[in-house]
This record gives C-alpha cells, sequence and structure tokens, in this order.
C-alpha cells in the first residue's frame, strides 16, 4: 500500500527492509549509527542527516560506524563485496570522494574486468551530493559525471522518493559496484511510495512528462526545476516531454533518442559544472545519434565552471533555475 | 603456537619457494627476448615470504598483495601456468588476458589480486576480515605490502581500522630495501617499519626474510593471535629482491656487488636446502628432484603460453559488468 513519506524515509526504508530480507547486507560509515564508543547513546545520530536513523537497533552488529577514514572503510566495504557480503558504505558527502577515489576507481570498478570476469563486487556507495544549503564548495558539488565516466560503475541519481526506494533496493541486490547519489535538497520531498518492497530497474528513464515541443532531460533535483519550467511553458504554448534518466550509468539513450526524434529540440538540465558533464555527454549524444530530427541547436543548462559558491546571493546564481529553463526551451522552440 | 612443520610441510615449502624462484627466473630470461608484453616485477630473492607467510593459511583465508605479486599467487594456490599464459597475454590465462602481471587475481583460492595501486590491499583486507567476523568465521587475512606503500595513507587507514574493530588481519610488510629507486633508509622515517605498529595498537614484529622459519614462525604466530580474535598485528620481513623494480631497470642505485653477495650468502633456497639436509630430514636427492618436476612445470607453461590463443575482438567489452 502506498501512503506519502519522504525521500529521506524512503531511502531508510529500503535499507531496513533489505536488511531484514538478507543478513549480508550491512550499512557502514561516518556516524551511520552515531555515537560508537561514546558514553551517551550509541545511535545518537543516525547518519549526518538522520538518513539511517533506528536502523542500529534493529539490525545489531550490522550497522558499523566507522573512523574517517573513507579510503579504509570505502576499500573494507569493497573487499567484504567480493567475498559475498552486500555492504552499503556511506560517504555522507561525495565530495569526500577525492579522498578514497583509488579504491572506488581503481579497484572496485576494475575488478571484473582484470580479473577476466571472476569477481563480482556487489558494493553500494551512498553519498549525497548538489548544491543549495549553503555548504560551499567542498560540500555541494554533483560529480556523478566522474563515476560515470568510469566503466564498470553503476551510477544512481534518483529525483523522487518513489524511485529513491525502487533504485535503493535495486542497488543493494545488484551484482556490480553501484554509486548511489542522493540530492540533499530533495531528502524532505514528499512522495507516494508503496510500503512493499519493489525495484526500479537500472537504465530505464522515466518520462516524466509528455510533449511534443522541446525534450528536457533533467538528471537528479533538476527534474523538479524542469517540471515547473514545463507547467510555465504549457501556459504560453510550449508543450515540454521531460526525461529523467534515473541512472547515468548505464544510460537509457533509446528514451531520449526517441524522444528528440519525436520534439526535434533537446534541453539538457544538469546542476554540475558543465565541462565534460552529463549535459555535454547527452548532448553528444544527441547531435551524433538523432543529427537529422534536430530543428535547433541543442541548449545546455548547467551550472557554472567554478567553484559552488558560499553567499546565497551567489548560490542561487550558481545553480539552474526555471527561468533559466524556460528560457533555453523557448529559445529552441523560437529558433529559425 | 605455531604448527610443527612435518617432512611433507618442508617438502612442500621447498617446491613452493623453488617455483617462484623458477617462475621468474624463466620470465627474466624471456623478458630480454622482448616477446612479453607490457612490464614485469619480479619476486626473486622473497620466495621465503609468501612462502613462510602461506603455508600457515587454508583456502578460506584470504590474502592481497602487489605490484610485485606473482610469488604470493603461487604460495597462495594460484596455477602456475595459467599464471604464465596471463603474463603472455594469452586467452588461457588465469584472468582471460585481461590483467596481465600486475593484476593476476583467484578468489577461489583466496587471492584477492597482485595490485597496480601501491598500498591499494590494505583497505581491501579489512574488507574479507570483517566478512569472516561478522560470519563467526575463523579465518584470516593478510595484507603483503612494501617499504614502499609502507608510506601510504592507505595502509595507515586500514591498520587504525583493523585495530578499531578487532580485525583477523595481519599486516605483512616486505621490506626489500628499495621503493622503486628510492631506498628505505631514505623513506622510510622510522628504523623499522614495524616500529609504527604500536601506534595503531597492535604488536610489530621484524623478522629476517631470507630465513624461511622465521618467517614461518613470526607469521603463523600473528595468524594463530588473529584466528582466535586476537587482533590484527604488522610483521615485517626484512628482505631484498634480485632484480630490478621491473624488468629493465638497471638498478644503478644499487651499490656493486650488493645483490651477488645476497645470493651467494643469505639465499632463501639455499639457507633452506642446507639446513632441512642437515638435520636429516630431506636428502639432496629429494631437492633436486623437486627441482626437476619445477623445471618441467615451468618449462611447459612456457611452451603452453606460446602457443595458447591470444583473445579476441569478442573479448574486448565482456566481463565489464555482471549486467548493464
Amino acid at each position: 500500500m502506498a501512503r506519502k513519506i519522504t525521500y529521506q524515509q524512503a531511502i531508510n526504508e529500503a535499507l531496513d527492509q533489505e536488511m531484514g530480507r538478507d543478513q549480508n547486507v550491512i550499512v557502514m560509515g561516518e556516524d551511520v549509527a552515531g555515537g560508537a564508543g561514546s558514553p551517551g547513546e550509541q545511535d545518537a545520530w543516525g547518519g549526518v542527516l538522520g538518513v539511517t536513523r533506528g536502523l542500529y537497533h534493529k539490525h545489531p552488529g550490522r550497522v558499523i560506524d566507522t573512523p574517517i577514514s573513507e579510503s579504509g572503510y570505502v576499500g573494507a566495504a569493497i573487499g567484504a563485496a567480493c567475498v559475498g557480503m552486500r555492504p552499503v558504505a556511506e560517504l555522507m558527502f561525495v565530495d569526500f570522494l577525492g579522498v578514497c577515489f583509488d579504491q572506488i576507481f581503481n579497484q572496485a570498478a576494475k575488478f571484473r574486468y582484470m580479473f577476466g570476469g571472476k569477481a563480482e563486487t556487489p558494493v553500494v556507495i551512498r553519498a549525497m551530493y548538489g548544491a543549495g544549503f549553503r555548504a560551499a564548495a567542498q560540500h555541494s558539488q554533483c560529480l556523478y559525471n566522474l563515476f560515470t565516466h568510469i566503466p564498470g560503475l553503476k551510477v544512481v541519481v534518483p529525483s523522487n522518493p518513489y524511485d529513491a526506494k525502487g533504485l535503493l533496493i535495486q542497488s543493494i541486490r545488484d551484482n556490480d559496484p553501484v554509486i548511489f547519489l542522493e540530492h540533499k535538497a530533495l531528502y524532505t520531498m514528499e512522495g507516494e511510495v508503496p510500503e512493499e518492497i519493489y525495484t526500479v530497474p537500472f537504465g530505464e528513464a522515466a518520462v516524466v512528462r509528455e510533449g511534443h515541443d522541446v525534450t528536457i532531460v533533467a538528471i537528479g533535483r533538476m527534474v523538479q526545476k524542469a517540471q515547473e519550467a514545463a507547467a510555465d511553458l504549457q501556459k504560453q504554448g510550449i508543450h515540454c516531454e521531460i526525461i529523467d534518466p534515473r541512472t547515468t550509468s548505464p544510460l537509457d539513450t533509446d528514451t531520449i533518442l526517441e524522444s528528440v526524434e519525436k520534439t526535434g529540440r533537446l534541453v539538457v538540465v544538469d546542476e554540475s559544472h558543465p565541462r565534460c558533464s552529463m549535459a555535454s555527454d547527452i548532448a553528444g549524444l544527441v547531435a551524433e545519434n538523432a543529427f537529422g530530427s534536430l530543428k535547433a541547436p541543442i541548449r545546455q543548462v548547467t551550472g557554472y565552471h567554478a567553484p559552488v559558491p558560499f553567499s546565497d546571493a551567489l548560490e542561487e546564481l550558481y545553480i539552474p533555475s526555471a527561468a533559466k529553463i524556460i528560457a533555453a526551451a523557448k529559445s529552441v522552440k523560437e529558433y529559425k | 603456537m605455531t604448527k610443527q612443520l612435518t617432512r611433507d610441510d618442508l617438502l612442500k615449502a621447498y617446491r613452493t619457494m623453488r617455483t617462484i624462484r623458477e617462475f621468474e627466473e624463466r620470465l627474466h630470461t624471456d623478458f630480454a627476448t622482448g616477446e612479453i608484453p607490457g612490464f614485469v616485477h619480479l619476486y626473486a630473492g622473497e620466495e621465503a615470504s609468501a612462502t613462510g607467510v602461506c603455508m600457515n593459511l587454508g583456502p578460506e583465508d584470504h590474502i592481497a598483495s602487489t605490484h610485485r605479486g606473482h610469488g604470493h599467487c603461487i604460495a597462495k594456490g594460484v596455477d602456475p601456468v595459467g599464471m604464465m599464459a596471463e603474463i603472455w597475454g594469452r586467452k588461457t590465462g588465469t584472468c582471460k588476458g585481461k590483467g596481465g602481471s600486475m593484476h593476476i587475481a583467484d578468489l577461489s583460492v583466496g587471492m584477492l589480486g597482485a595490485n597496480g595501486i601501491v598500498g591499494g590491499g590494505g583497505p581491501l583486507v579489512c574488507g574479507t576480515a570483517l566478512a569472516a567476523k561478522l560470519r563467526g568465521q575463523p579465518y584470516v587475512s593478510v595484507c603483503f605490502f612494501g617499504d614502499g606503500a609502507s608510506n601510504q595513507g592507505t595502509i595507515f587507514e586500514a591498520m587504525n581500522l583493523a585495530s578499531v574493530w578487532n580485525l583477523p588481519v595481519i599486516f605483512l610488510a616486505e621490506n626489500n630495501g628499495y621503493a622503486e629507486a628510492t631506498s628505505s633508509n631514505f623513506s622510510v622515517a622510522c628504523d623499522n617499519i614495524a616500529d609504527r605498529a604500536s601506534a595503531f595498537g597492535m604488536p610489530g614484529i621484524t623478522v629476517d626474510g631470507f630465513d624461511f622459519f622465521a618467517v614461518y614462525e613470526a607469521a603463523g604466530a600473528a595468524i594463530e593471535r588473529a584466528r582466535q580474535g586476537g587482533g590484527p598485528s604488522l610483521v615485517e620481513v626484512k628482505l631484498s629482491r634480485y632484480y630490478g623494480h621491473f624488468e629493465g631497470d638497471q638498478q644503478t642505485y644499487r651499490a656493486p656487488g650488493e645483490v651477488q653477495n645476497i645470493r651467494d650468502t643469505k639465499d632463501c633456497l639455499l639457507q633452506f636446502a642446507r639446513r632441512v639436509t642437515t638435520s636429516g630430514q630431506i636428502t639432496q636427492a629429494e631437492l633436486a628432484a623437486i627441482d626437476a618436476e619445477v623445471k618441467a612445470l615451468i618449462d611447459g607453461s612456457v611452451v603452453k603460453a606460446k602457443s595458447d590463443p591470444k583473445p579476441t575482438e569478442a573479448d574486448l567489452l565482456t566481463d565489464v559488468y555482471v549486467s548493464y
């Protein structure tokens, strides 16, 4: 039965249900319990923003606090996965990738290929990403494009509570290493989520809104912004089709190309820096494979080639807005 | 208490060390012809370490290795014939020719892989050890790493994590004196790598890595302690590599005659043979028979590797994912 819960609750429920189903599922990270070795509560935090709250007592011994040693414990999660555990390691902020990238892209991602197909590494690495919290340059990046670049990794960017639960359950059950990225501005978003266990398959984009004038491909939180923009554009007589890839690796190229073949126009909305981004990747995909269908140049609405700023006055300028998406969609619709 | 070595154990230890030596000497010879692709880092001279440690391990125990990994693979039970084919880039290799010398792995015998990243294995063994601990299994994990890796943050993090979680891990530092061309006298800030153990709340010991028996005893004690739930240890073995960092390295950073002197006076195989024949446990003839069998095995592995097929275009994009 579906009821309304938040994105954050959906993630907690997915972890809880999978830990209940499979003893091999463990959760580890900095303060995932929050209080190990302290004189007070052993699970005072349940994650820095409370996403794993309550799991510590429900699943004794399997919610494991770590030292602030990202290489150490992310690597340990990878090693445990090699011998059949299904660890979910929490990196807290995706920005901390910088201190453990080797374990992810040289170890986990490459084992299967380097070892001739004789290894499976069913690890999930969860992290928060994205701007909007006045958290400044080292706690606000997207970085999904960096993981998407690496063969051997799968990359998941849910845009709503329903997908967050179904995609996380799929991530835990998946036999390849998965990077599961949660936009911190979505944690309080509410949506209909079934109580039952279900999965959302990888590599299947959602057509969030149908339309025939402009295709908008939006990543993660940008799906919300695209919906705002599309509602406004509808009033102006421009009918947008919004595609949420849901996973950037694998990427559902068919759904994107089919939509562009129908509309002839593409706007890609990606919160991250523009260079070597999902926006440029999808723009390249369409330019190469659907050039004949295009009625206008492809437009990319992205952050900037600059770190995410601290001051709200600057950060609001940085994050792609509905107004920018509207302007981009109108420019391609009106292109002669 | 480390298990007393039987006659069969001694024969097995000698065979393992001889197999590693023959494998590496043969690669040294064949690499010079230019036929072997890529680069190889040879383990010759260090055989007592891998063998002395792995004689204490069973197939359910795990090891992580280094770029100088052939010896660890052989000692842990990876098939040398498949390894040779792998190094020659053949489809019949341990990793279907997709990994090569630096990435030979065989999880079926608990070998988590040689590793092209210095210090990469430390965190991984914390994971295999954590899995054993959570499952209530008495299995241990060993991370082999060199003096170069001893200065990597991953090793520090892994040592701290293993202590914090009280994991059955042995950090096995093979100090061969050189991180590539840089002396450990320069790069390691303390006298012995084992001195660092106390900083991570674990016991540390330094042993003579040319002496199989010393390594066997020291590693055995640490492994037994870990199996009993006593937590991690750091064991440093001091030894030497006979060849360069990689094949082609002229080793001009080493003292003249340094390697030859070690070969003549400290060689682990010579010491082992002298000890077991002097004690009367094994005869020279038995050792000579093993030498001949091993030579035939390695010769055969090279003949096979040379004639085995290479992977084809159909193999290029397989094994990236389980499913995609």
